[in-house]
């Protein structure tokens, strides 16, 4: 963890004046569970990526393909699970625990550390 | 050239404003502010202004709306008493911790409940550890120069803190007197140009303004809210002196009304200060060695400076306008922090506290006499018959 700033070196009044800073904060260590993806049935529609609240979608900008998560990051709130379209019917099950490569699924949510 | 106005204290706050011509006013009305918002929304209808004057629905959205604008680099006041103040709450403390120089005139009246419109300090009183540099106006001209000094005050850039500016309402707040308006070229050179280090509308360098703060950082912001605090006690003093220089006036940390030579004084804020002085004044002439000291900036609290004023007496009455319940029999907070100041540097004086005036009741120079004669018994025998009373109420 970088070393905590004294009250001296801090910007009065709680601001935060470095714009885009929010990705040093890894926001992973909150997930309870894990989105998992499908790379075979993912059709690259870049839902997920329009609706992840994190910026945690990484793409390959350059082939327009959707190649997976920053875990760093991913809080785990599953929203793409919840946005992407093949996946549409396999949300409902997220308490299944289904194997990472069920081929319902291109993105689904499992408990992390049950992941397989 | 400065010129004399009969004013009421509202309307003398409201000229302050209409001289400052402040960026935004978020304000919602209530009695006995009213006449601030009204006489203000007039200067805005007639141009008199530039002020983008955002009437709201509520003082929790004036407040929030005083904070949105001062983050975005604004200089902001509004107005409000009691219930209003009340509303705002948690907005106040934000606007103190934001470090937003929102500069407020509390036309100070009673809690609820019961419901009551008149004065009383139960609504500044809560607000003591919210934050706020806190200034109380014994009357309509104090009222006035306190909201101009308030506007260099809050945005020094050592404190860049939220000022309250205290009057009573009613008392002050209702009643014309003649008040020294100055030339609204002196007062807009003395507040000068309001420029912000920082500021949410500047594209150019974006910046967030609340951003969660847990145990690793929440600490470290309120310790720089402690220290701005502490500058505020060298730049209130600075500013005020700038201040009397420039329009002639003697203000200071407090005032000392024939405290020199006194062996017993009260120490009252606002306008029941300027009751006192009569009473000194027509116990003096009888011989008695009486005096007054009368609190002007209550936050920060200036403990050493009042324990040096009060030392060499033998009796001191603190006349609290409101109660700091479960504290000791009714006490007031004004004697809450005065014997902790007194105790702090080895001040060992009798002192006792009179509680008097709350919801509006009237004070009369009789019963401020009463307690000067008290105070004087004390001096004679060094004993505190009643630590705290509450004055004329009936049994
Ligand atoms: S689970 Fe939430 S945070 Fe994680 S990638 Fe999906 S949308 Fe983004
Ligand atoms: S929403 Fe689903 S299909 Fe679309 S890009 Fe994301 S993972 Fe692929």
């Amino acid at each position: 963890m970088a070393k905590l700033k004294g009250w001296r070196e801090i910007p009065i009044g709680g601001a935060i004046v470095e714009a885009g800073n929010a990705v040093e904060y890894k926001t992973g260590g909150w997930r309870a569970f894990r989105p998992v993806f499908g790379q075979a049935q993912c059709i690259h529609c870049f839902q997920c990526w329009l609706f992840c609240p994190d910026s945690s979608i990484l793409v390959d900008a350059e082939n327009e393909k959707m190649v997976g998560f920053d875990l760093e990051h991913c809080k785990g709130c599953g929203i793409c699970a919840s946005v992407c379209p093949v996946n549409a019917k396999v949300i409902r099950q997220a308490g299944e625990q289904l194997s990472r490569d069920d081929p319902r699924l291109c993105i689904r949510m499992i408990e992390e550390g049950k992941a397989k | 050239m400065s010129k004399y106005e009969a004013l009421t204290g509202d309307q003398a706050v409201a000229t302050a404003m209409r001289q400052i011509n402040p960026d935004v006013v978020a304000a919602y009305p209530i009695t006995p502010q009213t006449e601030t918002v009204e006489f203000f929304a007039e200067y805005v209808a007639n141009g008199e202004v530039t002020t983008d004057f955002i009437c709201v629905e509520s003082e929790h959205s004036a407040m929030s709306a005083c904070v949105g604008a001062s983050a975005a680099g604004a200089r902001v006041m509004t107005a409000t008493s009691s219930q209003g103040l009340a509303l705002m709450w948690e907005i106040v403390y934000i606007a103190a911790s934001y470090r937003c120089p929102i500069v407020m005139s509390l036309v100070n009246r009673a809690l609820s409940g019961p419901i009551n419109i008149h004065c009383d300090h139960s609504d500044v009183m809560g607000a003591r550890d919210s934050g706020w540099i806190i200034l109380f106006s014994e009357n309509n001209q104090e009222a006035y120069d306190n909201v101009i000094q308030a506007v260099r005050i809050a945005e020094h850039p050592d404190v860049l803190l939220p000022v309250m500016v205290c009057q009573d309402g009613f008392i002050t707040s209702h009643s014309m007197e003649r008040v020294e308006v100055y030339d609204d070229a002196d007062v807009k050179a003395f507040v000068g140009i309001y420029r912000p280090e920082r500021s949410l509308l500047d594209v150019d360098s974006p910046m967030t303004y609340g951003a969660l703060h847990f145990y690793d950082y929440y600490y470290e912001s309120k310790r720089q809210q402690a220290e701005a605090m502490e500058h505020a006690r060298r730049v209130i003093p600075e500013v005020t002196e700038e201040f009397n220089r420039k329009f002639n006036r003697n203000y200071g940390l407090f005032e000392a009304y024939r405290l020199d030579d006194a062996d017993v004084a009260v120490v009252v804020a606002n306008s029941t200060a300027g009751t006192a002085k009569i009473v000194v004044d027509s116990l003096r002439a009888q011989g008695l060695k009486v005096g007054l000291l009368k609190p002007r900036v209550f936050r920060p609290f200036p403990a050493k400076e009042l324990a040096e004023a009060l030392r060499h007496l033998k009796a001191i009455a603190v006349m609290d306008r409101s109660i700091a319940f479960g504290y000791l029999n009714g006490a007031g907070p004004l004697f809450i922090e005065l014997t902790a100041a007194l105790a702090l540097h080895g001040v060992h004086v009798p002192i006792a506290d009179y509680v008097f005036g709350l919801g509006g009741r009237d004070i009369k120079p009789s019963e401020i006499e009463s307690v000067y004669r008290d105070m004087l018994r004390v001096a004679e025998t060094g004993r505190v018959e009643r630590l705290v009373t509450p004055l004329s109420v009936r049994e």
